[in-house]
């Protein structure tokens, strides 16, 4: 933690700017999203950039058993892996704390969107359903990670098309791929706003979120309905923080649905 | 007879041929390989009468003792800081080794705390570590201002010859400017001054290998500036720039050594430390 990198945001921010020129508010305004940049290895796969920062998604699709508690829907699990090829604070090893958070945040915006209806996976009841694998991997980290991790997995399985099954042989064809999409029926995005010295600041550098004092992700619905949220860091939020936080990350939603 | 295969600052690949026979010389970033010469690095091909010589677009900072380095406070034990120098030796910082006397058993994150930056100076280089120094004019902790990286290799260009470069960006910009061997960069200004230094030293970091620099970099510099708008009406660099740069003259000699002779005088030092 360098205190003069500290001292340098905090005097900045209180005159309104940032350590890249932007204001607090301004979104990255380079977001784009490129689909099935993978067609051979996924079912579904999309990279995306805000600025520097970029983000590979892919999506797998198997035939697993269902759950025991739930005969007749399939299943989805998402991955983050936070290699060191993104950042030099990344290692090697077991998935990083940070890492299980992405994912699990990632997971919770799309899972309690309710975007996927998991009885559609089903393929026999009891025995055969589809288990959807997303995978993110971060190629460069230039911040916001959480927000580019979110954009990238829902892009990839917009992307993604089921393989051909053989109901009879139960054997899943990979080289052929059908024409059905997976049944998304929303598109949950989630948009990350930052505390720092009683500043909001959105779509931080790697500098802002080291020093940051609290965050508050926000997942929105095609209707601006929101559907999930995390905070983290160390810092408390108040009330009337959480309803500025969520205000801003609303304004901001449609920049990302609009790369889309 | 000797042949030569590429032009003066072509870019070469490692393994490219540059030349064949005997008439032509390896130098840095260059090594003989039978009859032909070839080059070990990405780079900038020199020619300098028969000696061949690559520059390297991106190196890992390579310590020698003299160079003033800007280094991060990484870790202490009770009688030494470590720093990190941005190469795989750790930075050594004993207590001898600074201005503040230091009392046995003191409290060392009172003088240089974890995550503070230091100015200091690379006194002597082992295998494995290097002994830093912060015992000269001008080193010191450094407060206010931001600290951006660029690639060692680089370095020399932000300088520029005699220091023409950076004495551009400290006149067109109004920022001070400090840059270590290792390649983190020192930028304090106003607010929007610093960004356009910023700027400025990014691009040398990426374009640096091009000809014509220095003009690229003053038209940049020109038309950012016009741009800038000052939010704090206080602040007006224009006008105690010429304060500025009086006191700015001392720090100059600081920013680019003449390397070969602070080693020399460096590696004095540091013998007589160790026969003591």
């Amino acid at each position: 933690m360098a205190k003069v990198i500290k001292e340098h945001i905090h005097s900045l921010l209180e005159k309104g700017l940032r350590q890249d020129g932007r204001k607090l508010l301004d979104y990255r305004k380079d977001i784009s999203v490129e689909y099935g940049i993978s067609p051979k290895s996924a079912e579904g796969s999309a990279r995306v950039r805000i600025g520097e920062t970029e983000v590979v998604a892919g999506v797998k699709l198997g035939m697993s058993t269902p759950y025991p508690d739930q005969q007749d829907s399939g299943s989805i699990m998402f991955g983050a892996e936070l290699s060191p090829i993104a950042s030099d604070r990344f290692e090697m090893g077991p998935p990083s704390i940070e890492s299980i958070e992405i994912a699990r945040v990632v997971d919770r915006g799309i899972r309690e969107s309710g975007a996927i209806d998991f009885k559609k996976l089903c393929v026999k009841k009891g025995e055969k359903v589809w288990q959807i694998c997303v995978d993110m991997y971060p190629i460069n980290d230039a911040g916001n990670l959480r927000d580019a991790c979110s954009l990238a997995a829902l892009a990839a399985m917009k992307d993604a098309k089921f393989p051909e099954f053989d109901k009879v042989t139960g054997i899943v064809n990979y080289e052929k791929k059908t024409k059905t999409s997976l049944p998304l029926t929303d598109e949950p995005i989630e948009v990350t706003v930052l505390k720092i010295n009683n500043d909001f600041v959105i779509d931080p550098s790697c500098e802002e979120e080291e020093f940051l004092d609290a965050r508050l992700t926000t997942a929105f619905l095609k209707d601006g309905a929101i559907c999930a949220m995390q905070k983290g860091g160390k810092g408390a939020l108040s009330t009337e923080d959480i309803g500025k936080m969520v205000k801003i990350a609303s304004d901001n939603v449609k920049l990302l649905r609009k790369a889309l | 007879m000797g042949e030569l295969f590429v032009k003066e600052r072509q870019i070469v690949v490692p393994g490219d041929k540059l030349a064949s026979g005997m008439d032509y010389l390896p130098a840095g970033g260059a090594y003989r390989d039978g009859e032909e010469i070839r080059s070990s690095v990405v780079g900038i091909l020199g020619i300098n009468g028969r000696v061949l010589r690559v520059i390297a677009l991106k190196t890992h900072y390579n310590p020698r003792p003299g160079d003033m380095v800007i280094a991060k406070i990484t870790d202490m034990t009770n009688s030494l800081w470590f720093a990190k120098v941005d190469s795989f030796r750790d930075g050594l910082m004993t207590l001898r080794e600074v201005p503040e006397y230091v009392d046995d058993g003191a409290d060392l994150t009172q003088f240089y705390n974890f995550g503070d930056y230091v100015l200091a100076k690379v006194a002597a280089v082992g295998r494995t570590n290097l002994m830093l120094t912060l015992k000269g004019p001008g080193l010191r902790k450094i407060s206010g201002g931001r600290i951006i990286e660029i690639n060692s290799a680089k370095v020399p260009r932000v300088i520029g010859k005699q220091g023409s470069m950076i004495s551009l960006l400290k006149d067109k910009t109004g920022c001070r400017i400090i840059v270590g061997q290792n390649g983190l960069v020192w930028v304090q200004g106003a607010p929007e001054h610093e960004l356009v230094a910023v700027d400025a030293i990014n691009y040398i970091n990426e374009k640096g290998h091009l000809q014509g620099l220095t003009d690229k970099v003053s038209d940049l510099l020109d038309k950012a500036m016009k741009n800038v708008v000052v939010h704090d009406s206080e602040e007006k660099p224009q006008k105690d720039k010429p304060k500025k740069k009086a006191k700015e003259e001392s720090d100059d000699e600081e920013e680019a050594p003449t390397r070969r002779a602070a080693g020399k005088k460096a590696k004095k030092t540091a013998k007589r430390g160790s026969k003591k």
